[in-house]
């Protein structure tokens, strides 16, 4: 056995027994303290997190070269962790009012991230599979954890029906650059297909298929018909960390499979992509549009953000990728925060997620409905907030590798999600409560989730030096990576 | 000594003021506003110190003040003022105060949201007329937007809803599309320059090809013309103006509109010269379009808030001609006529506030003979309604003039239909001070009106005072931009091309030089200041 480098390893061990600590904890913690659990996840989080940042200099190869801990790779670890701790504060208060305070959600909690992990540092095809699977068969069981609530099961089996069928795809994409090259190493594969005149069929229908299943992952049009029903039907804060995390975790796998997938397709790879950035954005803001109910609108909202991320993929530039980073962490703070705001103002059993409830917020709950202002004009992509920065690093890579339709069709989409998106403002400012304004049993949790949010949404979008330096060095290596 | 960030503080204040709003509670309304009316006027008085200390012989920035923001992208944060946005930023802070003093007797609601608002639209503003790094202008450019909106959908009328989206997606549409005109204008500049930038100065050193002037230059004419209004983008505004509360009109009408003429003044004209001639036409007939259009219209309104939206509409109409006769007359009188129309209007859309305050209607049909109950009021109505109109020795007949003199030096056609827009202007204003002011006094509830009060009075008093001030003696106030007027438009007659390839900057000279030595972009140009170029040039 070789040796293991244990220091590049420890982000994701400390993910892993924070998952091994709660497994055994929860069989000590009496139903009225499970809230104490969250404890352990949050520190296994954020020890995570800060030994990532250690490594986020090095470059290291760990278990045979199968995964590596790279620039890229410690940025999505934080990416993670953050989005990880986020869930677990609001779900501290929403598992307990919904009546599914068990241990074991903490638990598929932190082995999602897990998985997340292993997706973002995967240099094989098979590890990577392997992380996708650990995170998909957690959010199999998360998203059907409401198990007395017919959309919940329904959303859980949707996603475990189509998530399957995604992954199939992706494995079946797997065995065709297998075939073509002998190997599954990323690095491995890329080597040998690069010194071929001509890369042929294999390779390339290969790429196609990990192409269907990763577009699978992410919601991206014409893949995304499961994603409004599950993200609705899951519990909320599931669907959080679902649209935060999956999405970002699946764009690290773009990211991996980059290389080998513009060798593999040649110049048909950008095109692919921005047809798919196209229809998602498109299809995404225009659909959401009709929605009447705030989840269901923000789940279209999640597709139409894949899209944008797509395009920060097309130009395959190191300010694409870095725009791509900087967006998922900005979307992460305020998707997550917004999430964080419906939960706090929501009740049990759900009521409040139509758009009429939120009427006459902004003046019985000022503070929630600034912050859920600002997530939305974030979203939107108004200045100062981090969704304008964010956009703007990634329409700004397109423009610059000469895809100013794309970019102009992109801006167009904002202009769309501004509609829905202030009809959320309209309705918590302009409109008048129309029923008994309800009794809402705050937590502290939540409220610091909302303010971690908008923190995060103002910071990047008035000080995004310091994050963008981090983004564009993280993808600087990543290009490196694989040629 | 460093000398004082005086932009900054001018800039920020209000922002500064709305944090401290926040903390206030919000019962206290007569401290909420008074707070904001203290702010405001301390903003103001900055302001008047800024003139005071402006030199109007320099017809380049003056009061630079940078520092880096997003140094990887080369996103600085780079003020300065010249002689074209001074007036702007002068009109600006003095509205600003004007609104806030005037709003204290009507918002009882939500005031404390209203003060914060007013404020942060404020810092908006006068962001936008500082700003002369593009990024940071166009952040302020659309940040400005949330404000308004709020203040147009929460304090409005019955139809504020539908008022603000439409305001809110009109400008939005355009400006999204300026900001992809940036970046292609940034990506060009990278390829020129030494070091990628979106400070306005670097940005004028280079050649952009004429092909690729045209599209720029539509794109950014479009985020403009859509917030003057030109015809045919105009549609937004009556909604908007007639839902506004009366302090939302006041500064809609009084500055918002002015951002986009300005918008053409700073950055469309200077950096796409070529574009600017070869579409010449196409925005003069717009323009005039706009004037009879706006006027026709007008003159069948019924509501007299959206008889001064739509002479609003013909208003601009002027100021774009003026600006488009490309010569020092024109852009001067256009210029002189934005704050012009900045007082007039906004005088205006007051005194239909202070009359729904009394009436809680603005038909005209409600109204008549109203100079016989209130004298007073209907003195100010009617000098303000002839200062609209250009009656000379007031102020709008020195803006229409030069306007027009400077039209028709180009192509008396335009000049002749653009006053044939003035004629119009005369006719639906007289007809809107005879429906209010004369006949017989049609209703009972007219019978015992109040005059204008003390506040009120006070409130109109300063517009009164320039409104006659600028009308007899306007020299000062043309020379202050003339310098500055003069050097923008030697950079549109003859181009960046006209200072030779030094002004592209590929020699890795720093690029404020070809332009002084050229005086071509003098205006545009950072004064000779050794860190300016320093920073400007920074990896």
């Amino acid at each position: 056995m070789p040796p293991l480098d244990w220091a590049a390893l420890a982000p994701t061990l400390a993910v892993a027994g924070a998952g091994l600590v709660l497994l055994v904890a929860d069989l000590f913690v009496g139903p009225e303290r499970r809230a104490m659990l969250a404890w352990i996840p949050i520190v296994g989080f954020g020890g995570a997190a800060a030994l990532s940042a250690g490594l986020w200099r090095g470059d290291a190869r760990v278990v045979a070269g199968m995964l590596v801990v790279d620039r890229a790779a410690c940025f999505f670890y934080g990416l993670f962790a953050l989005i990880g701790i986020l869930t677990v504060l609001l779900s501290i208060p929403y598992i307990r009012r919904e009546g599914i305070e068990f241990g074991e959600y903490y638990v598929l909690l932190t082995f999602a991230v897990l998985g997340m992990m292993v997706m973002a540092s995967a240099a094989d095809l098979l590890m990577f599979f392997l992380g996708l699977e650990t995170l998909s068969v957690a959010l199999y069981v998360l998203a059907g954890f409401l198990r007395h609530r017919l959309t919940s099961n329904e959303s859980g089996l949707k996603y475990l029906l189509l998530g399957a069928f995604s992954s199939a795809f992706l494995l079946y994409g797997v065995a065709f650059l297998y075939g073509a090259t002998g190997s599954t190493n990323l690095e491995a594969i890329q080597a040998a297909l690069l010194p071929r005149a001509s890369p042929g069929p294999l390779p390339a229908v290969g790429v196609g298929l990990i192409l269907v299943g990763l577009a699978f992952k992410v919601a991206a049009v014409p893949f995304h018909m499961w994603a409004p029903d599950v993200y609705e039907g899951a519990p909320t804060s599931v669907t959080a960390f679902m649209i935060a995390g999956t999405k970002a975790a699946a764009f690290a796998g773009f990211l991996r499979v980059t290389p080998v997938a513009g060798t593999s397709l040649q110049g048909a790879w950008p095109d692919v992509l921005w047809i798919l950035a196209a229809l998602t954005m498109g299809v995404g803001n225009v659909a959401a549009v009709a929605q009447r109910s705030l989840k269901r609108m923000l789940a279209y909202s999640g597709i139409a953000h894949a899209g944008y991320l797509v395009v920060a993929l097309v130009p395959g530039s190191p300010l694409g990728t870095a725009g791509l980073l900087f967006y998922l962490l900005a979307y992460a703070f305020m998707t997550v925060g917004a999430f964080a705001v419906l939960i706090a103002l929501g009740q049990r059993g759900e009521e409040n997620l139509t758009l009429d409830a939120w009427a006459g917020m902004g003046t019985r709950r000022p503070l929630f409905a600034l912050s859920m202002a600002i997530f939305m004009f974030s979203l939107a992509g108004l200045p100062p907030t981090a969704g304008f920065m964010a956009k703007l690093y990634v329409f700004s890579a397109a423009v610059e590798a000469g895809y100013i339709w794309l970019a102009i069709l992109g801006v167009l989409c904002s202009v769309v999600s501004v509609f829905f998106y202030l009809r959320v403002v309209v309705v918590m400012y302009m409109q008048e409560p129309g029923a008994e304004p309800a009794d809402l049993r705050l937590s502290g949790a939540t409220a610091l989730a909302t303010l971690l949010g908008v923190a995060g949404t103002l910071y990047l979008g008035l000080f995004p030096s310091g994050a963008w330096e981090v983004a564009v060095r993280s993808a600087q290596h990543l290009a490196g990576m694989g040629g | 000594m460093p000398e004082l960030p005086l932009l900054s503080l001018l800039t920020f204040l209000p922002a500064a003021g709305a944090a401290l709003l926040l903390l206030l509670p919000r019962e206290r309304l007569s401290l909420l506003g008074g707070l904001a009316v203290t702010v405001t006027a301390v903003d103001f008085t900055l302001s008047v110190l800024l003139y005071a200390r402006f030199d109007p012989a320099e017809a380049g920035m003056q009061f630079v003040e940078e520092a880096a923001w997003i140094p990887r992208l080369g996103v600085q944060y780079l003020l300065g003022v010249d002689g074209i946005s001074l007036p702007l930023i002068l009109l600006t802070t003095l509205l600003g105060l004007l609104v806030a003093a005037a709003s204290l007797p009507w918002i009882r609601e939500r005031a404390k949201e209203y003060y914060i608002c007013l404020l942060l639209l404020q810092t908006g503003m006068l962001g936008v007329f500082v700003a002369l790094d593009l990024f940071l202008f166009y952040v302020f450019w659309e940040a400005m937007l949330i404000p308004m909106y709020f203040l147009i959908g929460v304090w409005g009328g019955p139809r504020r809803i539908y008022a603000t989206i439409k305001f809110f997606l009109y400008t939005m549409a355009g400006s999204v599309l300026m900001l992809v005109a940036i970046f292609a204008l940034y990506f060009i500049g990278r390829a020129a320059l030494p070091a990628p930038t979106f400070a306005l100065p670097a940005l004028l050193g280079v050649v952009v090809p004429p092909e690729k002037q045209t599209w720029l230059f539509l794109a950014f004419a479009l985020a403009f013309a859509i917030k003057v209004p030109m015809v045919p983008f105009h549609t937004w505004l009556p909604d908007a103006h007639v839902e506004a509360p009366t302090g939302g009109s006041v500064i809609l009408a009084g500055v918002l509109l002015k951002m986009g003429t300005y918008g053409f003044l700073r950055f469309a004209l200077p950096l796409f010269p070529d574009a600017t001639r070869t579409l010449l036409p196409l925005v003069a007939w717009l323009a005039i379009a706009g004037i009879l259009y706006g006027a026709l219209v007008a003159l069948a309104q019924a509501d007299v808030k959206s008889l001064v939206a739509y002479s609003s509409v013909s208003h601009l109409g002027f100021v774009m001609l003026g600006i488009f006769a490309l010569n020092v007359q024109g852009v001067s009188g256009a210029l002189l006529q934005m704050v012009n129309h900045g007082l007039s209007t906004g005088a205006l859309f007051l005194l239909v506030g202070m009359l729904y305050e009394r009436r809680h209607t603005r038909m005209l049909a409600d109204f008549g003979g109203l100079f016989r109950v209130i004298p007073a009021y209907g003195g100010v109505l009617l000098v303000i309604a002839l200062s609209s109109i250009g009656l000379p020795g007031l102020n709008g007949f020195v803006g229409e003039f030069l306007i027009l003199a400077g039209t028709f030096k180009f192509w008396p056609l335009y000049a002749v239909l653009g006053a044939a827009g003035v004629v119009l202007g005369a006719w639906y204003m007289l007809w809107m001070v005879q429906q209010v002011l004369f006949g017989p006094v049609r209703h009972e509830a007219n019978r015992n009106l109040r005059d204008l009060t003390v506040a009120e009075a006070g409130i109109l008093a300063p517009i009164l005072l320039l409104v006659v001030w600028i009308g007899v003696y306007p020299a000062p106030f043309l020379s202050v931009s003339e310098a500055s007027v003069k050097a923008l438009l030697a950079r549109v007659e003859h181009g960046p091309s006209a200072v030779g390839p030094a002004a592209g900057g590929v020699d890795g000279q720093a690029y404020g030089r070809p332009a002084r030595a050229a005086g071509a972009e003098a205006s545009l140009a950072l004064p000779r200041r050794p860190q300016a170029r320093a920073a400007g040039g920074q990896p």
